[in-house]
């Protein structure tokens, strides 16, 4: 049952990576159609712009989201293509270990850096 | 291509027996009028190499006994034309991705063990019904077109043969016998899902298929096996998301019971359930 719960977990979050990654394009790509989170004349790259963002709640939601779905879509293709190699019952279970004990430390640092950069952006 | 005044085959030759690796030999043959692969097995077996060993029977294309790696692709001998092969120089090898029993002939249990895990039969929640049917099912054109194709399958391991994941994990369950098992669980008779999941759901399921579509390249059948794995891969995802409901196994058909038959028409043969 762990492999149908992860491949939709899988499915899921490559789902979500296209939502966010859509955004992103939306928002660095096509800002002279749109215009979208860039406060006055500003490229979405600029300072102003950047600091904009980070002052926003949706946007430390959303880089600790996507942050989470491409950590685990990532490593779990990792694991499909590291599993191809046909290792032995227990390198299978170190590996998923690994994965995990990595995985999640990843992401607890990623989370935090973007949560450290909003609060830091809301005292400028 | 027109067709040649003889042809040569190059044969992979293994006898278990001598302890020695796989060897090629090249042996050429007359050419005759419509000569498939397996004849010139069987006109070699006949004249040139009477310890030359391979599987067949129907010679129609429907036991998937004479599955064969043929010219670099997995075929069935009896189906192949050696003119369709567009060369005079037949190179025929047992199945990759399976153990060498001797020469041509591959060790085709592992197929037919992972074939029967996954349950390739009608299962019903009504036991008594599944074990002494008291008539014919009800389905409709529309839910025989669902599993069709896939009952077409011979068992032949030319997809098997084809498959990467195959050759790289022999834990994956394959393309025939997954294919086979959504056949059953696309049947609306069926009321199986729920014990197929239990080796579905697991490392044996359909989860490394790579949707390299080599076994539906080399259905000999014209069976589709990967997009049976990937309706399969939507069925268990839509399961593990609480969005898939299996239907009731469809009921017995009502007999008619208050009918005159015609004199003109024949009487119908008996039922056979």
């Amino acid at each position: 049952m762990r492999d149908q719960r992860l491949w939709t977990w899988h499915v899921l979050a490559g789902l979500v990576i296209l939502v966010f990654l859509g955004l992103h394009m939306t928002i660095m790509h096509l800002d002279t159609i749109f215009g979208f989170f860039n406060p006055g004349d500003a490229k979405p790259i600029d300072w102003v712009s950047v600091v904009g963002r980070a002052r926003m709640g949706f946007f430390t939601v959303s880089y600790i989201v996507l942050l989470g779905a491409a950590l685990f879509h990532g490593l779990y293709g990792l694991r499909n293509i590291l599993f191809e190699l046909g290792p032995g019952r227990g390198v299978k279970s170190a590996l998923n270990v690994a994965l995990t004990v990595g995985g999640v430390g990843l992401f607890a640092f990623g989370a935090w850096a973007a949560w450290a950069a909003g609060a830091l952006a809301r005292t400028l | 291509m027109t067709a040649p005044a003889t042809v040569t085959f190059r044969i992979r030759r293994y006898d278990p027996a001598t302890q020695q690796p796989p060897v090629w030999e090249d042996i050429t043959i007359p050419y005759t009028h419509g000569m498939t692969v397996l004849d010139g097995l069987r006109v070699i077996k006949e004249t040139r190499s009477a310890t030359l060993a391979w599987r067949s029977s129907c010679r129609m294309g429907v036991c998937g006994s004479c599955g064969m790696f043929i010219n670099g692709h997995p075929r069935l001998a009896c189906n192949t034309q050696i003119t369709e092969l567009g060369t005079q120089l037949v190179t025929v090898a047992p199945l990759p991705n399976f153990a060498i029993i001797r020469d041509l002939v591959p060790d085709l249990r592992p197929l037919f063990d992972k074939h029967a895990a996954l349950m390739p039969y009608i299962i019903r929640d009504d036991v008594q019904e599944m074990f002494e049917p008291t008539g014919e099912y009800f389905q409709t054109p529309h839910e025989l077109e669902q599993f069709l194709q896939f009952s077409y399958c011979i068992k032949c391991g030319c997809c098997g043969a084809a498959c990467p994941t195959v050759a790289t994990d022999p834990e994956y369950s394959g393309p025939m016998a997954l294919a086979q098992s959504h056949r059953y669980n696309a049947d609306s008779r069926d009321g199986g899902f729920a014990a197929r999941k239990q080796v579905l759901a697991t490392e044996k399921g359909p989860w490394k298929c790579h949707y390299a579509g080599e076994c539906s390249q080399a259905c000999p059948k014209g069976v589709d096996p990967a997009r049976a794995i990937q309706l399969m891969k939507r069925q268990l995802v839509f399961d593990y998301l609480k969005l898939y409901r299996q239907p009731c196994p469809s009921k017995v058909v009502a007999k008619p019971t208050e009918i005159t038959r015609r004199a003109d028409v024949p009487e119908a043969p008996a039922p056979t359930v």
